[in-house]
């Protein structure tokens, strides 16, 4: 009785919300002139504004204390008659799953989490095939045979793009190494620089920013040598220097989402969306970047689109030289969203 | 013709300081007011969802009440130590350390107790106390080798942020959570009684109270009495027998467990889990709130109630008005800023006089 009545009670809210707009909420952790992380979630929330003019309203609310902080804008929305509220962080998760319950009318879609109840939903990209990709340019064009890479946070999201970045690095050099520096931050574009900064001091000819801002591509600017962003298309920011970014399209998630809702067609679910789903991928790269390298990853994009190549596909070797994934195996998605090893090739360690 | 500035011989009345502090909230506003005019929004919409929904909705309210609760064991625990000339800038650690040791007892410690009322002052007693070390820590310094406390109790916040972000990211990573940097959730037994879905619970009105122990520790107390002439006058206190140094090792310690209760009450009452940056910074907006409350308990009941509706509704204007968070920063510091003015202008007048 209770598992008819669920989807019956779904149907019934979605049919009733389709005679208004569908009021839309976003729930930002930086400012939207971050250009990076919320730069690319707002640039998703204007897509699906666009697309769906006058039939949805969105509002948007920027640099949310992680936290408490949250759990009162998520109430408020709530009780505004918001019926879709987007936490763009992993760090609202709990919160968000917290007023999921007290709202169940309300349907509720956490980024980058892993919790999903009957109204709320989890979405992320496989930015990991784009950090492989651009792990593929920066191999071909360090001269020094090290990469600095400036993270944000020790947690598995960060760890598995490290790694991917890493694998891209090595199949084309396989002796070049990746130094990792954390910022302890999302958001703190003085520290990203002088992380990148640090790393360009210890020899590292190429920097590949995993951080909000783009102060790690001012940064290599600065110093001369190259640049890949992270989130967004950040050329603007190294415009001599810049290589490509591994890049967010949210819009494509969101326009999915939305629609679903509108069709009452909406399920929570996990969504992890790859290169074949163009959630994630790589922005144009630049003319620094030489023909053959670009046909290169334009063939693994192909591959990785199709199927046919994994980046977590064995024999993936640990730090410390240990075989991790045996020839032939896999790493699940569960395996990759726990992650909590580097693979051989990074320098720099996961505090335990 | 000239602007000449003298001081006020009489003491400022209890009217004119309250009609003081309206003037400057309403200056505030006021500036405010200009500012999202320029950004070519409607000043008096901002108004409206500035206070309407914090102060003039259940919902609301019970947010603004939320927000309230540890901004208030915060600002207590500072009231103690200003009204002693000690500036205890690190109510922020204390409250850090505070939810740092809830956490040990509900998650590690105690975990196997299953009656709330055993398990609750047990936590509760570890806030305080791991609060109350924290604080002692910058007291000693302070009282033994003459550490400026400023510094110290400041620089002991990054220690204790650092601190919590080990554990959550280190060894307290919660099993089951992808090892993402958060820990298990609270046991059912450490989780403060809730009144209502929208979470009024039992903090809250422990908060209020508090304000009442502290008014009567200040007041009707020999220690009260001590902190008073230490506070004006270290050199006569000690002429009259107060022992100084044991005086500021007592108040810092006795801050501190105000604002480690604080810290237990928001993990045990509010976010039932320990993770990275749970504080948006209450202990340092505490610092503004004891001042403005110019260190009576009561009105820092009122003062926090205010701050954690501006928490709240600055909130909404962003919301429904696209106001960018910076603002929001702004604002708090207009308060602060013309309630210094107003400080000022209390004690002294200007005057127009001839060359």
């Amino acid at each position: 009785m209770k598992k008819l009545f669920l989807p019956f009670l779904l149907v019934l809210i979605t049919a009733s919300v389709l005679a208004l707009p569908l009021k839309i909420a976003f729930i930002y952790v930086g400012p939207v002139g971050d250009s990076g992380w919320t730069y690319t979630h707002n640039l998703g929330r204007l897509y699906v504004q666009k697309i769906f003019g006058d039939k949805i309203q969105t509002t948007y609310i920027e640099s949310v204390p992680e936290g408490a902080g949250a759990i009162s804008v998520l109430k408020s929305l709530a009780n505004h008659g918001y019926n879709l509220i987007y936490t763009t962080s992993f760090s609202y998760m709990e919160q968000t799953a917290e007023v999921a319950k007290l709202f169940p009318k309300v349907i509720f879609e956490n980024c980058s989490g892993y919790l999903t109840r009957a109204n709320m939903g989890d979405y992320f990209g496989r930015i990991y095939q784009s950090e492989f990709l651009t792990g593929l340019i920066a191999g071909a064009m360090t001269k020094s045979g090290k990469i600095g890479y400036v993270a944000a946070y020790p947690i598995p999201e960060v760890v598995r793009g490290i790694n991917a970045f890493t694998i891209g690095v090595r199949m084309v050099n396989p002796r070049a190494e990746v130094h990792v520096v954390w910022v302890n931050s999302w958001y703190d574009p003085p520290t990203e620089k002088e992380a990148a900064l640090s790393l360009i001091n210890a020899g590292c000819d190429v920097i590949k920013s995993e951080t909000d801002s783009a102060a790690p591509l001012q940064a290599a600017e600065q110093k001369h040598v190259y640049a890949i962003g992270y989130n967004a298309d950040m050329k603007k920011f190294a415009p001599n220097y810049y290589l490509t970014s591994a890049i967010f399209n949210w819009g494509v998630f969101y326009e999915k989402d939305i629609k679903e809702i509108m069709n009452g067609t909406w399920k929570p679910e996990k969504f992890w969306g790859g290169l074949d789903t163009g959630v994630v991928d790589i922005a144009p790269m630049t003319k620094l970047v030489p023909p053959q390298t670009q046909k290169l990853v334009e063939a693994m994009k192909e591959e990785l689109k199709s199927h046919e190549f994994h980046v977590f596909e064995g024999p993936i070797y640990n730090q410390k030289g240990k075989l991790a994934i045996p020839s032939g195996k896999m790493a699940t998605d569960k395996e990759l969203l726990s992650m909590n090893w580097f693979v051989q090739g990074v320098v720099g360690s996961i505090p335990k | 013709m000239r602007l000449k500035i003298e001081k006020r011989h009489e003491n400022a009345s209890t009217f004119s300081v309250l009609l003081m502090s309206i003037l400057s909230v309403v200056v505030s506003l006021v500036i405010l007011g200009f500012i999202i005019l320029s950004l070519g929004k409607n000043p008096i919409e901002a108004y409206i969802q500035l206070v309407s929904w914090p102060l003039g909705t259940i919902a609301g309210l019970t947010q603004t009440l939320i927000s309230m609760m540890p901004l208030l064991f915060t600002s207590l625990g500072l009231v103690i130590a200003f009204k002693m000339k000690l500036w205890n800038i690190g109510a922020e650690g204390q409250f850090y350390m505070g939810a740092f040791g809830a956490t040990w007892g509900a998650l590690f410690l105690f975990n196997h107790i299953s009656n709330p009322w055993i398990m609750l002052p047990l936590l509760a007693l570890l806030g305080a106390g791991i609060g109350a070390g924290w604080g002692a820590l910058a007291g000693v310094m302070k009282a033994q080798l003459g550490v400026n406390e400023i510094l110290s109790t400041l620089m002991l916040n990054y220690v204790a942020i650092y601190w919590v972000n080990y554990l959550v990211y280190g060894p307290w990573k919660g099993a089951g959570s992808y090892n993402f940097p958060i820990t298990a959730t609270f046991p059912k037994s450490a989780i403060l009684p809730q009144y209502t879905a929208n979470g009024i619970n039992l903090g809250i009105f422990l908060a209020i109270a508090t304000s009442f122990f502290v008014y009567y520790l200040l007041r009707w107390t020999r220690f009260g009495f001590e902190i008073d002439i230490a506070g004006d006058n270290p050199k006569a206190a000690e002429y009259a027998g107060v022992n100084v140094k044991k005086m500021v090792i007592i108040v810092m310690i006795v801050s501190g467990a105000l604002s480690g209760l604080g810290g237990m009450m928001q993990m045990s009452g509010v976010l039932f889990r320990l993770q990275p940056n749970f504080s948006p910074g209450y202990g340092y907006t505490a610092i503004i709130i004891a001042l403005l409350a110019r260190l009576n308990p009561f009105v820092t009941v009122a003062v926090a109630f205010l701050f954690g509706g501006l928490i709240v509704g600055t909130q909404q204007i962003q919301l429904f008005l696209q106001i960018p968070f910076s603002l929001v920063n702004a604002f708090q510091g207009l308060l602060l800023f013309s309630f210094v003015a107003g400080e000022a202008l209390l004690h002294y007048k200007l005057r127009w006089v001839r060359a």
